[in-house]
């Protein structure tokens, strides 16, 4: 009897361990996530900022068409009423977020590509340099989401994995979206087997 | 319970895929040369060994005065990636520029794509910005290479981005970090001279019987903190005079433009 009351506390307090250990790997692996969020977040808002100003060099350089001008605008204002805090981070809000953002992207670059149809403005040294801002920022993106990425498979693999996804679930640990790979992506032949 | 395991089969993939990409990620990007240099060239033939050279030293002096380290890198092609991604990803896995300022920047050049990228660090962002980068490309690099003439058009445009950096990133830390290790080694020395004369000041006051056994004692304790220190000496030695240097683990964050020529 009391022997068998000696085990239980015993296998109790080698679970608790685990359990505590387990946690504090969790909140570590969570809070990198969020801060690869906030890089991701950041990126995202230089771009939005970047906007304005093209949209002005490209209307004032030119009689530029007002679709695709508007159709800009209208994407931007739609990308950034999708805001996400760090503890939201579920599938369909990362999916939510990305769908408005690529919004954004695919009017920028329907921008970029009509503006090939303006000589003066494609020698416009304001434009050249707003354009490489946004390429550099495009970029900057890419990287923040590659990162973002990164940490939340790491987070996701360790929460989700059997024994810690009893903690996880005690915890209120839950599982975190990833950004999926652009159509335009996926069409590039990177992975061979 | 379905959709649970679903997922977590889509994860499995997804880590695998991961797994594979990190495995093609290691075959694409050469490995960080021993001993490190700054100008890389892997393709050989486009330039010749004393302007390698002249380069190098360029570089190196630059990097001892100001701690930016500017890496030039010649790879054949940066197939299937694009240029920007392969940039980075080269100046990570390197690590160039210091740890804690990120000062490094990666000129690469692919001749076989004829494609050419500045990338910079996240330290170096705010000196030399995605616009100027674009210039330095557009106006300094492209015309040169369009002549063939690509000693000048690196020449010009590492110029082009100490100017464009010029009073970001001052000499001093590097020095200061050797000064205050001289500093460390000194007071050691003095402390442990302290230690020394007050076990010696102890053992002659002490028992005379003794006196034999801390002889041998004492040159032993001596002989560690030489050998700890006279260690310490030499590695600063190393980082502040002539060929050895290493990247110092910088980050790139996505910064930086390039073009085709």
């Amino acid at each position: 009897m009391n022997k068998s009351t000696l085990i239980i506390v015993g296998i109790l307090l080698i679970f608790g361990m685990y359990g505590c250990s387990s946690y504090n790997g969790l909140v570590g692996k969570d809070q990198e996530v969020n801060g690869k969020w906030a890089n991701v977040q950041t990126q995202y808002q230089r771009r939005s900022d970047l906007i304005p100003n093209l949209v002005n060099t490209v209307k004032g350089a030119a009689d530029f068409e007002k679709s695709t001008l508007t159709a800009v605008i209208q994407a931007r204002a739609g990308a950034t009423a999708v805001n996400i805090k760090a503890d939201e981070l579920t599938p369909e809000n990362i999916q939510k977020f990305q769908a408005a953002q690529d919004q954004l992207s695919g009017t920028l670059s329907r921008l970029l590509v009509s503006v090939e149809k303006y000589p003066d403005l494609k020698a416009n040294q304001n434009f050249l340099e707003l354009q490489s801002q946004l390429e550099g920022t495009e970029n900057r993106i890419a990287v923040a989401r590659n990162d973002f990425n990164t940490s939340v498979q790491s987070y996701n693999s360790s929460a989700l994995a059997f024994p810690m996804v009893i903690f996880a679930k005690m915890f209120g640990f839950a599982q975190k979206g990833f950004f999926q790979a652009s159509d335009a992506a996926q069409a590039a032949p990177s992975i061979k087997f | 319970m379905v959709s649970h395991s679903t997922l977590s089969m889509f994860n499995r993939i997804l880590i695998f895929l991961f797994l594979i990409q990190s495995f093609v990620f290691a075959q694409d990007i050469p490995q960080k040369p021993n001993p490190p240099k700054f100008v890389n060239d892997l393709v050989g033939g486009l330039l010749s060994q004393g302007e390698i050279n002249q380069l190098e030293q360029k570089l190196k002096a630059y990097y001892d005065s100001t701690s930016t380290q500017v890496a030039i890198i010649i790879v054949k092609s940066v197939q299937p990636y694009d240029i920007s991604e392969y940039a980075i990803k080269l100046g990570r896995e390197w690590g160039i520029g210091q740890k804690d300022k990120n000062n490094g920047v990666v000129f690469l050049w692919a001749p076989g794509d004829r494609k050419i990228f500045i990338a910079t660090g996240y330290g170096v962002e705010g000196g030399l910005t995605d616009a100027y980068s674009k210039r330095i490309i557009e106006t300094v690099v492209k015309p040169n290479f369009k002549q063939l003439r690509y000693y000048q058009g690196l020449d010009e445009g590492t110029n082009s981005i100490f100017k464009y950096l010029s009073g970001e990133f001052d000499a001093e830390p590097t020095e200061e970090g050797d000064l205050g290790d001289v500093i460390f080694a000194i007071i050691f020395f003095i402390i442990i001279g302290l230690i020394i004369l007050y076990v010696i000041g102890k053992m002659s006051g002490g028992s005379k019987g003794g006196g034999n056994r801390g002889g041998g004692f004492v040159p032993y304790t001596t002989y560690t903190g030489w050998g700890s220190s006279s260690g310490g000496w030499s590695s600063s030695g190393g980082s502040s005079g002539g060929g050895g240097f290493d990247f110092g683990g910088g980050s790139f964050g996505g910064g930086g433009a390039g073009g085709d020529y």
